[in-house]
Parts: C-alpha cells; sequence; structure tokens
C-alpha cells in the first residue's frame, strides 16, 4: 500500500505487546460501533484473537454530547490468548467529554486517551455536566494518562474540503479518521476498511471516496504527526491451527441454525418479533431466502412463538428467537409445545431485567423462568451459550435435541455474547453431528389405528406431518391419554403423562457429553462452576490463580437441564463450589436443590460483564 | 400400506366425524356448523389428509376433535397465528380456523386483524353467540350494548364489535356472514369461502341455548326472518321484507330505505350488490347498529365483500425463489467460513 512506503522523517519507536484493550468512545451518533467492528476484523485478520463488548445505549439517538448517550465499543486483542473484552483498557478513544466521564474510571493509568478537540468545546463540557469553566484535557487531573488532542473535526473537514460533500456528510466521516489513525498506531493495514467501504457505499462512491480518504488521512496523521511516537505491535495469536473467522454470536446462533436445517434436511422456519438484543438473529436469517429459510416477522412475541409451532406441526426446523420481556410472553405458548410434544427452538438473549429494565445491557437472569416459567409442570431442556461462537454449537445441538427428542428447547444466550465477537475456528460441514429425524408415515397402532404419543424407548413421541395419508389426528392443550392422545381427564392418566413428559426430558442426559473441567484438577479445594457469558472472565480468573498457586478448577455448563450425570460426583470432590453469575444466584439455587451442597455465590447484576479482577478476588478469598 | 379409501371413491360426510363423543349441549347452534362443514367437505376436492383444523379456546374450538382431519386444539386467542405458520411452511394444507366471538375478537385480537391483512389463503370461522358460554355466561366483545350477564349484572357500559366492519377495517379480503338456523345458506357461505383464494372471513351467528339463547332468532323465525335479514347475492338488487317489497338504495353514498310498493321505486332503482365494492361493502358491513338518517337496516347476511389480491405465502415462495434465481443457494460451507478468513499453521 502506497501510504505505508512513505518515509516519515520523524523518529518513531515501535513497541512490541501481548494484548491490548481499546475502547472507542463517543456520541450514538459517532459511529463507534461500526469503527470497533472495522477495527476488530482487521485484528482479527491479522491473527490476533480477539474478544470484543459492544456497549450502547437503548436509545438510537440520546441527547448529543450527553452522558446518556454515550456508545462504546471495547475490543482486547492479542497475540496469546483472550477470553474477555478485559477489565480496564489501555487506549480510551473520547469523541467527546461525555465519553471521558463515563469511559475514564476504567482506563488504566498510565494509559492513552485520544481525545477529539472539539468534543470538549464548551458546549459539550457543558452537555457532559463539568462544572463550569472546567476542561479535563486543560486542569492537569489528566496528568497520569499519555493525553493526545487531536482535532478530528479540523481534520477530516479540511481533508474532504474540495469533496463536494455537505457538512453533514462531511461530519459522518470522522470516525474513519480516528480508525485510520488507530490502525496507524497498532501497526495494522487498511485493506479491509477500504474494501469495506467500497462494497458499503457501492451506490455512492463520492461517500466511498470521502471515507477512504479520511481513512488514510488520520493514518498519515498518526505517521507525521509529531506527538505520535509510539507505534504498538502485536503478533498474531498462537491459537490452534486451522481456518479461522470472526464471529458475534447472534450470528453464529443465526448460521447454526442454518446448519442444523440442512444437516437434518428439514425446512428452516423462524417467527419472531423484533427485540433487543435478540433482534440481529431475525436480520441474518432473513437475508438466507437463497436457502430456502422461512423468516415470519409476527404481529407480535406470542404469535411469533405460535406461527413457530405451526410450522413444527407441519414437519420445519422451527425457531422463535426473543429475550425477556418476549420470553414473558411466550411462556403460555411455550406450555402448549411442551404438552403437544412438538419440536421448537427458542433462544432467549437475556438482558437487563424486570420489565422492560436495560434492553442494552447484558444480565443471565432469566435461568430460572427458562427452568420453570410455565403453569403446571412442563420441564424444558435448558441450554446455555458461553461465548459468540460458541452459540453456533449450542444452537446446533439444541436442534438436534428439539427433533430427535420432540420437545421444545430453550437455549439462554445474553446482550454480552450476542454482540460480542471473537475469532472462530469454524467446523467443516462433514464435522458437523448428524441429526436424525424421522416422521411417522404408517399407522403405529393395531388396526391401521394412528397412536401419537405412542413413545420409543426414550420416551419420544412420533413426528407425523398433516399430509400423510391416513394418520389424520388432532392434539391439543388439553390432557391427553397415553398413546392414543385422545383428550383425557382420568386422574391416574394425567399423573402417568406428567411424569412421561418429564421422563423424557431427564433421559436426554443420555445423550449429552459429561461435565468436564475446564481447567485445573477433578478434585480440589476449591471449584469455580459457570455457565452462560461469564465463560471468559472464570477461565482467565481461574487462570490465572493457578498460575499463582491456588488449588482452584473451573467447570462451565452448557447443559442445565437435565444436568450432565456426572455433575454431581465431580461436584463432591472439591471442598467448596462457587457460582458466578450475573444475577443474584440462579444457578446456585438449582444445584443447592439439586445436589444438596453448600455453594457458594457470587452475584454481579450491573448489566455489565464480570471482570477477571472480581471472580480472581473472590477465588483468593476462598482459597 | 393399503389405503382404505381409494383415491377416486368419493368420500362421504361421515369420513369427516372423528368418532368422538360431541359434548356440546343439547340444542347448540354449534351441532348445526358441524354438520354443514361434514357435508360439503367431500364436495370441495381436497384430499382428506390435506385438511388441518386450528382451533383456540372456548365451546367452538372443541370442533377440532369432532373432525376425522388434521388439527390442533390450541390456546386462548391463538389459532390464527399457528394456522399462520402452518400455512406459511407448508402452503399445500387446506387450513381452517375455528374460534369464538371471544377467542377471535378479544384475547386474539391482534392475531385476528394481522391475520386479515397478511392474507393468508385460509378459512376463518368465528361462531358468534355474542357470549362467554365455555367460562358460564360472561358478557363478550361482540354482547350488545346494556347486557346483562353474570359480569355485568347490571349491565355493559361498553361498545360491542361490529365483526364485518372489523374485519373489513383489517384489510380482509373476503368478509361474509351466515348463520347456524339456515343450513343451505351456511353450505353456500363455506363453499365460497373454500373457494376464495385468501383469508376467508365466515362470521357464523350461532345460538347458545345456555347462556344467549334467541339472540339471532329474528334472522331466522319464519315471522321476523324476512324483515330482520337482507340476504345477498351478487350482481342483485338489495331487496328484503315479507312480500320482498322493501329495497336499499343509494343516495350519493347514503343507503335509503325505500317501499316498492309505493312512491314510485322499482326494482332498477336498488343497490345492485357487487361483492367487489369496497365502499359499498363498508357502507352494508355498518347495517349493524348505525343508523343513516334515523333508519336502521336489515341485518346482511351473505358474501359481504369479496377482493383477490396475493396470498401471503405465495408470496414468501415467490420471494424466496426469485432470490434463489438470483443469487443462487449459498453451501453450507460458504456460510460457515463468511467472507473473510484466515489460516493459523
Amino acid at each position: 500500500m502506497e501510504i505505508l512506503k512513505k518515509l516519515p522523517e520523524k523518529i518513531r519507536t515501535i513497541k512490541n505487546v501481548d494484548k491490548i484493550v481499546v475502547r472507542f468512545s463517543g456520541d450514538s451518533g459517532d459511529g463507534m460501533q461500526l469503527t470497533g467492528m472495522q477495527f476488530t476484523d482487521t485484528a482479527a485478520l491479522a491473527g490476533n484473537d480477539i474478544s470484543t463488548f459492544p456497549d450502547y445505549p437503548s436509545e438510537i439517538r440520546a441527547p448529543i454530547g450527553t452522558v446518556a448517550g454515550v456508545s462504546g465499543f471495547q475490543v482486547h486483542f492479542g497475540s496469546t490468548e483472550i477470553y474477555t473484552a478485559g477489565d480496564s483498557f489501555d487506549v480510551l478513544v473520547a469523541m467527546n467529554a461525555a465519553a471521558l466521564k463515563v469511559d475514564l474510571p476504567r482506563l488504566k493509568k498510565g494509559g492513552i486517551i485520544i481525545a477529539n478537540l472539539q468534543g470538549f468545546d464548551k458546549k459539550n463540557l457543558m452537555l457532559a455536566q463539568y462544572p463550569e469553566g472546567v476542561n479535563p484535557l486543560e486542569d492537569n487531573s489528566l496528568e497520569n494518562y499519555i493525553v493526545h488532542e487531536v482535532d478530528i473535526t479540523k481534520h477530516t473537514k479540511e481533508c474532504l474540503a474540495d469533496s463536494g460533500l455537505g457538512i453533514k456528510d462531511i461530519e459522518r466521516s470522522k470516525n474513519m479518521f480516528v480508525l485510520g489513525l488507530l490502525f496507524w498506531k497498532f501497526d495494522k493495514t487498511l485493506d479491509n476498511t477500504i474494501q469495506f467501504i467500497k462494497e458499503k457505499f457501492s451506490k455512492k462512491p463520492e461517500i466511498a471516496d470521502a471515507n477512504i480518504k479520511v481513512l488514510k488521512a488520520g493514518w498519515n496523521y498518526g505517521d507525521s504527526a509529531e506527538i505520535f511516537t509510539t507505534q504498538f505491535k502485536i503478533a498474531p495469536a498462537k491459537l490452534p491451527s486451522g481456518t479461522y473467522r470472526n464471529i458475534t454470536g447472534n450470528h453464529a446462533a443465526a448460521i447454526g441454525l442454518i446448519a442444523a436445517s440442512e444437516k437434518s434436511g428439514l425446512p428452516l422456519f423462524l417467527g419472531s418479533y423484533p427485540i433487543t438484543p435478540a433482534t440481529d438473529i431475525l436480520h441474518d436469517l432473513s437475508k438466507y431466502k437463497s436457502n430456502g429459510v422461512k423468516t415470519f416477522q409476527a404481529e407480535d412475541e406470542i404469535a411469533a412463538i405460535c406461527s413457530s409451532i405451526g410450522a413444527s406441526y407441519t414437519g420445519s426446523l422451527a425457531v422463535t428467537t426473543t429475550s425477556g420481556p418476549g420470553m414473558s410472553l411466550k411462556t403460555e405458548a411455550l406450555g402448549l409445545a411442551a404438552m403437544l410434544e412438538t419440536p421448537l427452538v427458542v433462544i432467549d438473549v437475556q438482558r437487563g431485567g424486570p420489565s422492560t429494565g436495560l434492553p442494552t445491557k447484558t444480565e443471565q437472569s432469566d435461568l430460572l423462568m427458562a427452568m420453570h416459567g410455565r403453569h403446571g409442570e412442563a420441564p424444558l431442556p435448558v441450554l446455555a451459550t458461553s461465548s459468540p461462537s460458541d452459540c453456533f454449537e449450542t444452537v446446533y445441538e439444541a436442534c438436534k435435541i428439539a427433533v430427535e427428542h420432540m420437545t421444545p428447547v430453550i437455549v439462554l444466550s445474553d446482550g454480552y455474547i450476542a454482540n460480542g465477537s471473537e475469532p472462530w475456528r469454524f467446523p467443516a460441514e462433514k464435522d458437523l453431528a448428524s441429526i436424525n429425524v424421522k416422521f411417522l408415515n404408517e399407522a403405529n397402532g393395531p388396526d391401521g389405528k394412528v397412536l401419537p404419543y405412542k413413545r420409543d424407548e426414550n420416551f419420544v413421541r412420533p413426528w407425523i406431518k398433516p399430509g400423510t395419508k391416513s394418520l389424520e389426528h388432532r392434539i391439543g392443550g388439553l390432557e391427553k391419554e397415553n398413546e392414543t392422545g385422545n383428550v383425557s381427564y382420568n386422574a391416574k392418566n394425567h399423573e402417568i403423562m406428567t411424569k412421561l413428559r418429564a421422563d423424557k426430558v431427564k433421559h436426554i442426559q443420555n445423550f449429552i457429553p459429561p461435565a468436564k473441567v475446564d481447567n485445573g484438577n477433578e478434585r480440589g479445594k476449591l471449584l469455580v462452576l459457570g455457565w452462560g457469558s461469564t465463560y471468559g472472565a472464570i477461565k482467565t480468573a481461574v487462570k490465572e490463580a493457578i498460575d499463582e498457586g491456588f488449588d482452584v478448577a473451573h467447570i462451565h455448563l452448557r447443559y442445565i437441564n437435565p444436568l450432565p450425570k456426572n455433575l454431581g460426583w465431580l461436584l463432591f470432590r472439591f471442598e467448596k463450589v462457587l457460582i458466578p453469575e450475573m444475577n443474584s444466584g440462579q444457578l446456585l439455587q438449582l444445584i443447592r436443590g439439586e445436589f444438596l451442597i453448600p455453594a457458594t455465590g457470587l452475584s454481579k447484576v450491573q448489566g455489565l460483564p464480570f471482570t477477571t479482577a472480581e471472580i480472581k478476588e473472590r477465588i483468593i478469598r476462598m482459597s | 400400506m393399503e389405503t382404505l379409501i381409494l383415491d377416486n371413491e368419493k368420500l362421504n360426510p361421515k369420513d369427516f366425524s372423528s368418532g368422538m363423543d360431541v359434548k356440546w349441549c343439547p340444542g347448540c347452534g354449534d351441532y348445526s356448523i358441524l354438520k354443514q362443514v361434514q357435508t360439503i367437505f367431500p364436495d370441495l376436492g381436497v384430499e382428506k389428509e390435506k385438511f388441518v383444523f386450528i382451533s383456540g379456546i372456548g365451546c367452538s374450538s372443541r370442533f377440532t376433535y369432532y373432525m376425522d382431519t388434521y388439527g390442533i386444539h390450541s390456546i386462548h386467542g391463538r389459532a390464527a397465528a399457528i394456522a399462520s405458520g402452518v400455512k406459511a411452511a407448508n402452503p399445500d394444507l387446506d387450513v381452517w380456523i375455528v374460534s369464538g366471538d371471544g377467542d377471535a375478537f378479544s384475547i386474539g385480537g391482534n392475531h385476528f386483524i394481522h391475520l386479515m391483512r397478511k392474507n393468508f389463503n385460509v378459512n376463518y370461522l368465528v361462531f358468534n353467540n355474542q357470549i362467554y358460554s365455555l367460562t358460564k355466561g360472561q358478557y363478550s366483545p361482540t354482547s350488545e350494548r346494556g347486557k346483562i350477564t353474570k359480569s355485568s349484572p347490571f349491565g355493559t357500559i361498553e361498545e360491542p364489535f361490529n365483526p364485518s366492519e372489523l374485519a373489513l377495517g383489517a384489510k380482509a379480503s373476503f368478509v361474509s356472514r351466515t348463520l347456524d338456523r339456515d343450513p343451505k345458506h351456511m353450505q353456500s357461505i363455506l363453499k365460497r369461502a373454500h373457494q376464495h383464494k385468501g383469508t376467508s372471513f365466515v362470521e357464523v351467528y350461532q345460538n347458545c341455548p345456555v347462556f344467549n339463547d334467541g339472540t339471532f332468532f329474528a334472522y331466522s323465525d319464519k315471522e321476523t326472518k324476512k324483515e330482520a335479514a337482507l340476504f345477498l347475492e351478487n350482481a342483485k338488487p338489495l331487496i328484503f321484507g315479507n312480500n320482498d317489497d322493501k329495497g336499499i338504495r343509494l343516495d350519493g353514498l347514503t343507503p335509503v330505505l325505500v317501499d316498492l310498493n309505493s312512491n314510485g321505486y322499482s326494482v332498477d332503482d336498488l343497490w345492485i350488490h357487487d361483492e367487489k365494492d369496497k365502499t359499498k361493502a363498508n357502507l352494508i358491513s355498518r347495517f349493524f347498529d348505525t343508523s343513516f338518517n334515523g333508519t336502521y337496516f336489515p341485518r346482511p347476511f351473505g358474501v359481504i365483500y369479496a377482493e383477490e389480491r396475493p396470498v401471503y405465502e405465495e408470496n414468501m415462495e415467490h420471494q424466496i425463489e426469485e432470490v434463489e434465481t438470483k443469487k443462487g443457494k449459498i453451501p453450507l460451507s460458504k456460510i460457515l467460513s463468511g467472507d473473510k478468513t484466515w489460516n493459523i499453521i
């Protein structure tokens, strides 16, 4: 690339570092999410391990310049294995005063601040509610940090002065200046982003040109401005060999569904209603019409799950995606699906609750609802994803269980996983587990009778598609007679059916892998038991503690109902069990109830993921 | 497996009886509806295994259990939503939704209006008895204002829905009304509904002998029927009355009731029913509780409105085919890898 060849006269040093956390922080309209994602893609393509954390307000455009409107994108990348988006940052890009105010507390001492000068004018300082006359860039309050004040707005305007673009379009390009500057700072190429810009604005070449120009200007600015003397180099990570891609949790979930559809031979149907932070799965799947995927944006959450039940009845791989409030609305229909014993995958991308709660913030507080949130006794398999790429496998597994065991399955993801991304050594098509689907094509009872609730050795009833000749039958929400499926109010029969439905789910234990220790020994002083998106923070904390000589191990659960058969055996091999959760202790209740052990909880209900330090501190205290 | 019924052997109504004990109250209007449906089904030219009944909750919704077809007796209000999924996933099936006034217009109101708008090719029968029967006698969203029921001992204080007006407002492509005590009429409307490509809304006035007996008798009793009811036929004038001596003409956009024996009006002056005219259909739908210049009009029965327009499931299939043709199927390996990958050795 031309600009890379240009040899600057200034003296610069290149520092090699293992890992870096950068936080892009600005106004909701400053394009920080896009900037962060572009930076991430390039870092990933350069072979760094990464973990990202988009952190934005629920308003589309909160009042400009205010603390409420700050949108952040955090990326942790390195040459070593990365499991979290980082407890604190090394570099903070602050597009305005509000961004600095919000994110400064988590910037490491000695960290770098790149401040957009015009974002610290009188108006912005006032909007960020700094006291009158106080400007953090001028009052020595940042003396513990390396501050680079850059007049990004001015440079962008100068760069595009002859572009013929309006002031709005010009202003909108300033995030590209930042991105270019950061690419210089971390010695990354611009190629990937240039390609991205060209594709994104293929129909507006003047906008594409402008953005590329500003991107390059940012890079050149870093290369030539006297204030920037140090570049950081992060070598590619030593990950297991193979081919990698970068992936977010929601996208991994979407393609997990497509993969399950193709491997099972079942058409994919998604009934969904838009809700943060699950909507991207609907967006993604609606793009795959080319593969016959049917997406149905229903009139509400209830219709979303009900249409999926209808599609499942006809023999589709049926899915509904949602978040907490939608999950609440779906519970009655989920009970129907449990009663009908029809396959269905429900993906709940959890967010802060109750009620509307914290729509864009993360939490793990729907676990007990997933377990018990239905009237009557309606146990269902519950699986949890532990990282963005793990969404693929977990969702794939959920599909397999749903169609092979004729049951709705709940998958719990959360906002952190859904929007976060990481490198993924994706599987080859042939390595995906087979999904075996059988439809009943002829009568399974005496005298040509169809018995829709006659079960196999795994308590699984047959799947019968309407349209199959001579197998007409009715199913419904009323209690049904064992085998025939006819309505029955018989007392004993109800007890038998309740037990059969529960046994069917329990029996899935025989088809799931045993729990295994992720890190540490299979016996010892302290076990940290986790589920869901706490994986990275627990893994890192346990790893560090083990390295420092503590006797601690880590088990992470994907299958929460039924639990792996060997889990009890494993738990009893440890003196203490610690369960960190982003709720007030929900898995804790389940584990205590199931195994009668005095497990200890560590809870965080702040709409934010655990930091490694928080977990490590507790490990040390309990050791 | 041997099929018991040869393909070319015509089915008869009994073939559509599931053989389960029918448990509606004696004298319930639902029996007539079940009978008319079973009577016309062999004539519809559809393979038996393709029929699917989806119902919600309420007396009406037990219907599913009595038909020897595929079916789901689901949850309260959600039949339309489930049927949407059935039809979207398999457009080949012949889908019938059975619901009541509470199930369709109250707890399932949202699904009702959106189904009308989306226009899946399904049939939606609403047994309207203007009362909640399965919960033993509370007012429904179609109960007349002031109705005394167990939950309104001093009379209801709310306006009822006019179902055909509601359906038209929700962009229904087929709006009709019939009644349990007129088997012939019901059969003809059911056939028309089935013939119509799109969501066919059939409101069936259904007598509840236990909690709301006789509400609709005026429209079926010999003595009152001809004055109280207006039986619509396409391309025919709007005539009613004991001696077919009354008609309705249009004065601009105002319906006017005329006496054919006086004032010099003849049949030629009357409004000719045109099922495809939405403006007129809107007016007819309001022959309910709306008076025009102080005159109330007889209750219309028959096909109020019928419009051919694309159906949802076909639009869905077409779009998929279009994109498939244009872009081609993306191999799973490509979906797994995405556009940008890198190798680590």
